[in-house]
């Protein structure tokens, strides 16, 4: 036990990573029917910006200009690639997303010249070392997890209780319907992609607060593995996304607990292909009925 | 009052209005009578905006509504019930409703409209707390027609409510529609099942590819014998 408590809580803390980018990927998803492969280069931002705005600028200043840029980098990405494309095939979109997430990453490659940005402790406080159950680990580590299941619960209560939540569920459910009660699909769509990037920006500070540098495909890995936890849980499914990605994030880390540090991201793939095979709707998955 | 002149809708090259021309009195029961593919539910969404109209106009008291968005129709007082119904499923009863009353402000108003639409349909109180996909077919076209008056229009479209529903629900549903223009509700209905539509109604549309062919009171088309051929069955006692 006492070896494998460090790793269950590092992957807590990866988990509720996972479940901050994962959740961009479930809420496009739920309403537009729309895998964002920009997503990922989106978070990669957020972890560039928090890097030059840290070293630039007052922590109070600092952080949330790091949210501000990421917000308004994934309303434009959807206003600009996704928005003329709305009455176009679902391949078109998802063609443009590519470009989108491409484009992020060479325009990131223009900006830092290739070089991985060096992360120097950008937020003091969170990566100081504390001791808890007698194992020494990142102050970051502890509050990923609360940190998490705080702005989860917030947004669970925007979506159910809210007047904006309730257009959300109606425009996911039925684009004309919702547009016949006088929502406005457009509004509601950017707002879906605010939260996503809001979420992405956060998850990005804390996971680059743990890792030495910043290149620009750094929001390859995380991306594609919080894309694999949201489809394990169920793809449209915030539960399901946050619950899928505390148990990646937990099998990853265990995995490398028990000595096979170098098969812990296969793992999570062969995961993917498996579920896909035996429950392509994941755990919390509604059953698919193909919009019209 | 609602005055459509001249209205040409086409679908990519396809011709779906070809310059009707009809009016909605107001307080009055109109019905768009015909066949599949007539044009009838591409009037309806023409008139909320869903649909693009290539030329012509639409009055509503004396304001143009083509090139309006679909919020500015829905806010001066024109609301659909869909075909299909359309309601939101995995949303509750009350959900439902409250969406119908989405543009408005007026809180203490909202509550009054929503006890009105409870007491028009007495079993969507009784499941107020239910997903509106467990309804039964007629009971998610009454939540349709209930959305449909929460935003409190002058003036509801109705697009095939009595659709695959059992005779004794379209019976209740044709009393609601009588029922809800007694209280003031102008309604413009469209309808496969043209008797009952044209007993109900104060005037009557027949549409024909893209065409108004006849018009006249609901008494006048139901006795006239083409409609009786094409659209009542003409062996029809």
């Amino acid at each position: 036990m006492r070896e494998i408590l460090p790793y269950i809580i590092n992957g807590i803390s990866v988990g509720g990573q996972y479940a901050l980018i994962a959740i961009g990927y479930t809420l496009v998803y739920g309403i537009l029917r729309l895998i964002n492969f920009a997503h990922g280069d989106v978070f990669m931002v957020a972890g560039l910006v928090m890097v030059y705005a840290t070293t630039a600028l007052p922590m109070y200043i600092a952080l949330p200009l790091v949210l501000a840029v990421t917000v308004l980098l994934g309303f434009l990405i959807e206003r600009v690639a996704y928005k003329p494309l709305r009455n176009a095939p679902r391949m078109s979109v998802m063609i443009s997303a590519i470009g989108v997430s491409y484009l992020i990453q060479n325009l990131a490659f223009y900006i830092t010249g290739g070089v991985p940005q060096p992360v120097s402790t950008p937020i003091p406080w969170i990566s100081n070392n504390v001791v808890v159950l007698g194992v020494s680990t990142k102050r970051v580590t502890l509050i990923t997890p609360v940190l998490t299941i705080l702005l989860v619960a917030v947004l669970v209560y925007l979506i159910k209780k809210t007047k904006i939540g309730m257009a959300m569920r109606a425009a996911a459910k039925d684009f004309e319907a919702a547009q016949l009660m006088g929502i406005k699909i457009n509004s509601v769509i950017s707002f879906t992609f605010v939260i996503g990037s809001f979420l992405a920006a956060v998850g990005a500070m804390l996971y680059f607060t743990n890792y030495p540098s910043v290149a620009i495909t750094s929001g390859g890995m995380p991306g594609l593995k919080a894309f694999v936890a949201a489809v394990f849980g169920g793809i449209g499914s915030i539960p399901g996304a946050v619950v899928g990605a505390f148990i990646i994030g937990l099998c990853e880390e265990l995995i490398k607990g028990i000595g096979y540090t170098t098969f812990s991201d296969a793992f999570t793939f062969a995961l993917l292909i498996a579920v896909l095979c035996v429950k392509p709707t994941g755990l919390f998955g509604e059953k698919v009925t193909d919009k019209v | 009052m609602l005055k459509i002149e001249n209205l040409h809708v086409a679908y990519g090259g396809i011709q779906a209005l070809r310059g009707i021309s009809l009016e909605v009195p107001d307080g009055k029961i109109v019905t768009l009578i015909g066949a599949n593919g007539a044009g009838k539910s591409t009037t309806l969404r023409t008139i909320t905006g869903l649909v693009k109209a290539a030329s012509g106009s639409i009055q509503w008291n004396g304001e143009e509504l083509l090139g309006k968005s679909i919020d500015r129709i829905n806010s001066a007082g024109i609301a659909m019930s869909p075909e299909g119904r359309r309601v939101f499923a995995d949303l509750t009863v009350l959900e439902n409703l409250k969406l119908g009353a989405y543009l408005r402000k007026d809180k203490p108003e909202i509550e009054k409209d929503l006890q009105w639409v409870y007491d028009l349909f007495p079993r969507l109180k009784e499941r107020s707390w239910q997903l509106a996909g467990t309804l039964s077919g007629g009971e998610q076209q009454m939540l349709a027609v209930g959305r449909a008056l929460m935003s409190r229009p002058k003036l509801l479209l109705m697009d095939e409510p009595s659709l695959g529903l059992a005779p004794l629900v379209v019976q209740d549903i044709f009393s609601i529609i009588r029922e809800i223009n007694r209280q003031g509700v102008t309604i413009l209905l469209i309808e496969q099942n043209a008797n009952m539509a044209l007993k109900v109604a104060d005037l009557a549309y027949v549409l024909e590819t893209g065409n108004i062919t006849l018009s006249g009171t609901g008494a006048e088309l139901l006795a006239n014998e083409k409609v009786k051929e094409a659209y009542l069955g003409k062996h029809r006692k």
